[in-house]
């Protein structure tokens, strides 16, 4: 079996072209291993061989990212390699930050296996860590015989296409990925052995740590509601009759955009909810009660506003992704900002 | 509080000419079950089935499962202010067909009832294809409103599993288990060194397919209160629901509620367990702060060092469990919850809707948008009808061919909160 082509980047001290004054050397690539490329070409054995090292300032990197970046990529895809590996840049700021961003960059752009290594507390890991495989290392240089230890297998694991452990197993961070598995109890006598461990102060390991959620701003209030142009967007599933775009019921993939230009009021004949997740007969029996047509159509004749907008927008908020839901909104937001919608109300179930 | 409860053990299911339990083989007389359950003006039609472990089965839509018991000795009879007068349960005597079940199917009431296989991938994911089911397919008349729909089929569920059970009351048991709960002063005497430990459980209360009973009142309708744990193991607490049938607890589950178990397992060793306190999950803030408050109250009242919290459902329901979670430790009591997650098919999306990081001990029953495909089975009990349109399902589900592509929050009890199953999940 061929060896597998590595390219390896590492940053201005490690490719010994000098400390901070030389931070803003500009990327090179040189041709075989330097640096920290040795201990991982010792630890490849004959599996694999690093092609070509690029060397690249920190500074330089990180003062020009979009350039640095074109710049690597050029110089990695002219090798094809197999795999890709950045660091370890235990716990250097800028280097983190680098290794990180041209990792993700190889993963997502020539779609080929790519890690990097770092200290976990690094800047860089937890900008990159959801998107890449990031060994956890030392934060300093002292653990590099240790990062290349658990770096080499779990590159050749990527490399090989092979299956890849838990973070524990293989001593990546936590990506945030999470994936199901068949425990040794049942979910009960877990529940009750950690509340005896919790109650005796003895340590114990929560299965899901809590997320932090990114909280929105709201807007600034509109001054001039009599001239505002409203829209309507709901996570309560309200669609026309049929549910003509077959929004799931519970973990939606999709939203819809539906004209109600010249319905005063939707009924049960016209209108139904697609929601899996609240009681339907009520929504169903008048979905004005989930999105208020009646009582903005009123509002509108009245002059208590400027304007319905022509479309709503609608899908179902039970069970759906979060990276769905941020999706479908960017979209929505995109079409209501070009459509001059000045506000929207939006209701959930 | 003592109950004796007695496990009559059941190998085979089968229909005959009379209804009776001998030697571990339940009989059953179609005829007289569904006339029966034919009783009600509500139902056009029933049919019935039996599903064993192993066997090609698909059941679908399923809505509830149910467990046959029958009160042998002491005060009220199962399922208390629904088949039978409201007294208070949870002593004496009761035997339990245990291997068996009643499970209800038909036509879908929402978009919400659930999938269980008998065998293949899929029946590693509901604890139901372990048990040999009594599957009753009931059909409304033409024109019944969906609430009607819904009792009729949940009260069949419970008829049809008094009926069986009435075979047993008679029997002996194969094994026999004692549970037994001083009251609150009495086990704080015998027990003075252990931590108190309660069961804060928290019941689905949201509507059409999300309600819960509780000695045959609405749980929307209670103030958090205080139940003996053995009060469930005699139907005091009955399912209603089964939307997005993963997370829904049946009545099976509550009346074998794994928490109680395994709480009374540790019960004068390394715990005190004291009671259960139950709350619900109401659509409205004023309501969810309301219970909430009560609850954590409760718990300080009853002197609780712990508790554990399940949840039940998802999504709006998380709001519940955090504000449940937050008072209970703002008043010194350490708490570990138990849920599930949504996380995207790709897990990669955060799992709850509501967070807190005083909720720092939680188990997991799993991420429930993980997809599973199911092969074709040779029989299906039910219909395949709804495949696409049930929570979990989508455009596409069902395949030509018969596979069945869903989210395993389709399947009956996968991802349950009670913490029925050995599932769960890590982060990569």
């Amino acid at each position: 079996m061929a060896k597998i082509k590595v390219v390896h980047y590492i940053n201005q001290f490690y490719g010994g072209i000098g400390g901070e004054e030389k931070a803003d050397y500009k990327p090179e690539v040189i041709e075989g291993v330097k640096g920290p490329g040795m201990a991982f070409k010792a630890a490849f054995k004959d599996e694999a061989e690093i092609v070509a090292t690029i060397i690249c300032g920190d500074s330089y990197f990180n003062e020009n990212m979009d350039e640095a970046k074109a710049a690597i990529f050029e110089m990695i895809k002219k090798y094809e390699p197999d795999l890709f590996i950045a660091g370890p840049a235990f716990n250097a700021g800028r280097y983190g930050v680098a290794a990180g961003a041209v990792t993700e960059m190889v993963q997502t752009e020539l779609g080929i296996p790519a890690l990097t290594g770092m200290y976990e507390e690094n800047p860089g890991a937890d900008m990159y860590k959801k998107g890449v495989y990031m060994v956890a290392t030392k934060n300093s240089a002292v653990g590099m015989k240790d990062a290349v230890a658990k770096m080499a297998p779990l590159a050749l694991k990527l490399a090989r296409g092979e299956e890849i452990g838990s973070p524990e197993e293989e001593g990546y961070l936590e990506r945030g990925i999470r994936k199901n598995y068949f425990a040794e109890k049942r979910g009960s006598e877990r529940a009750v052995d950690m509340l005896v461990k919790k109650l005796a102060g003895e340590e114990y390991k929560t299965e899901y740590s809590m997320p932090t959620f990114d909280r929105v701003e709201p807007n600034p209030p509109i001054k001039d509601m009599a001239n505002a142009k409203i829209a309507i967007v709901t996570s309560g599933g309200i669609v026309p009759k049929g549910n003509p775009d077959h929004i799931e019921s519970s973990s939606a993939s999709k939203y819809g955009k539906y004209d109600i230009e010249g319905i005063d009021n939707l009924t049960e004949e016209t209108h139904e909810t697609a929601h899996g997740g609240h009681d339907p007969v009520y929504a169903n029996n008048d979905p004005d009660r989930v999105i208020p047509v009646d009582v903005l159509r009123d509002m509108e004749k009245e002059g208590k506003i400027g304007e319905l907008h022509r479309y709503y927008y609608s899908t179902v908020g039970n069970g759906t992704a979060v990276a769905n839901a941020k999706k479908f909104a960017e979209a929505i937001s995109a079409e209501l900002v070009a459509d001059g919608v000045d506000a929207v109300i939006l209701t959930s179930t | 509080m003592r109950l004796e409860l007695g496990k009559v053990l059941i190998k085979d299911v089968q229909f005959g000419d009379t209804t009776k339990l001998e030697n571990g083989v339940l009989t059953v007389n179609k005829e007289e079950l569904i006339d029966l359950i034919l009783e009600d003006e509500h139902l056009a039609s029933a049919e019935l089935d039996i599903a064993k472990p192993g066997e090609s089965v698909r059941i679908t839509p399923v809505k509830d499962v149910v467990e046959p018991r029958v009160k042998v000795e002491g005060p009220g009879g199962v399922f208390p202010g629904i088949l039978s007068k409201v007294d208070v349960v949870g002593s004496g005597k009761t035997n339990v067909l245990k291997g068996c079940t009643v499970m209800t199917t038909g036509k879908i009431v929402g978009f919400q009832e659930g999938i269980v296989d008998m065998t293949g991938p899929g029946a590693d994911y509901t604890p139901f294809s372990e048990t040999i089911n009594l599957v009753l397919k009931c059909e409304p008349q033409e024109g019944l409103k969906q609430h009607e729909h819904e009792k009729a089929v949940r009260f069949a569920g419970f008829k049809a599993a008094a009926y069986i059970a009435e075979t047993a009351k008679n029997l002996v048991p194969d094994e026999v288990e004692v549970y037994e709960t001083d009251t609150l002063l009495e086990g704080i005497k015998k027990y003075p060194e252990l931590p108190k430990v309660g069961y804060v459980q928290m019941l689905q209360t949201q509507g059409l397919l999300h309600d819960t009973y509780v000695y045959g009142v609405d749980a929307k309708q209670i103030v958090p209160t205080i139940m003996y744990p053995t009060e469930c193991m005699d139907g005091a607490i009955v399912s209603g629901n089964c939307v997005s049938a993963c997370d829904k607890n049946t009545t099976y589950h509550h009346l074998n509620n794994p928490v109680v178990h395994d709480l009374y397992k540790q019960h004068g060793k390394t715990l005190n367990f004291v009671g259960v306190i139950i709350t619900n999950e109401n659509v409205y803030l004023a309501d969810k702060e309301r219970s909430s408050n009560m609850s954590a109250k409760l718990a300080e009242y009853l002197g609780l060092d712990g508790a554990v919290v399940s949840q039940e459902g998802f999504g709006n329901p998380d709001t519940d469990l955090i504000m449940n979670t937050k008072k209970l430790e703002a008043k010194g009591i350490k708490t570990v919850i138990i849920t599930d997650e949504y996380a995207g098919r790709d897990g990669a999306s955060q799992s709850l809707a509501d967070a807190d990081p005083s909720a720092n001990a939680v188990v997991t029953g799993g991420n429930a948008n993980e997809v599973i495909v199911l092969p074709k089975m040779d029989k299906v009990i039910g219909s395949l009808d709804y495949v696409d349109i049930i929570a979990g399902g989508f455009d596409g589900s069902l395949a030509e061919d018969g596979t069945i592509t869903v989210e395993i929050q389709a399947i009956t009890g996968a991802t349950n909160e009670v913490g029925f199953n050995k599932m769960s999940t890590k982060g990569f």
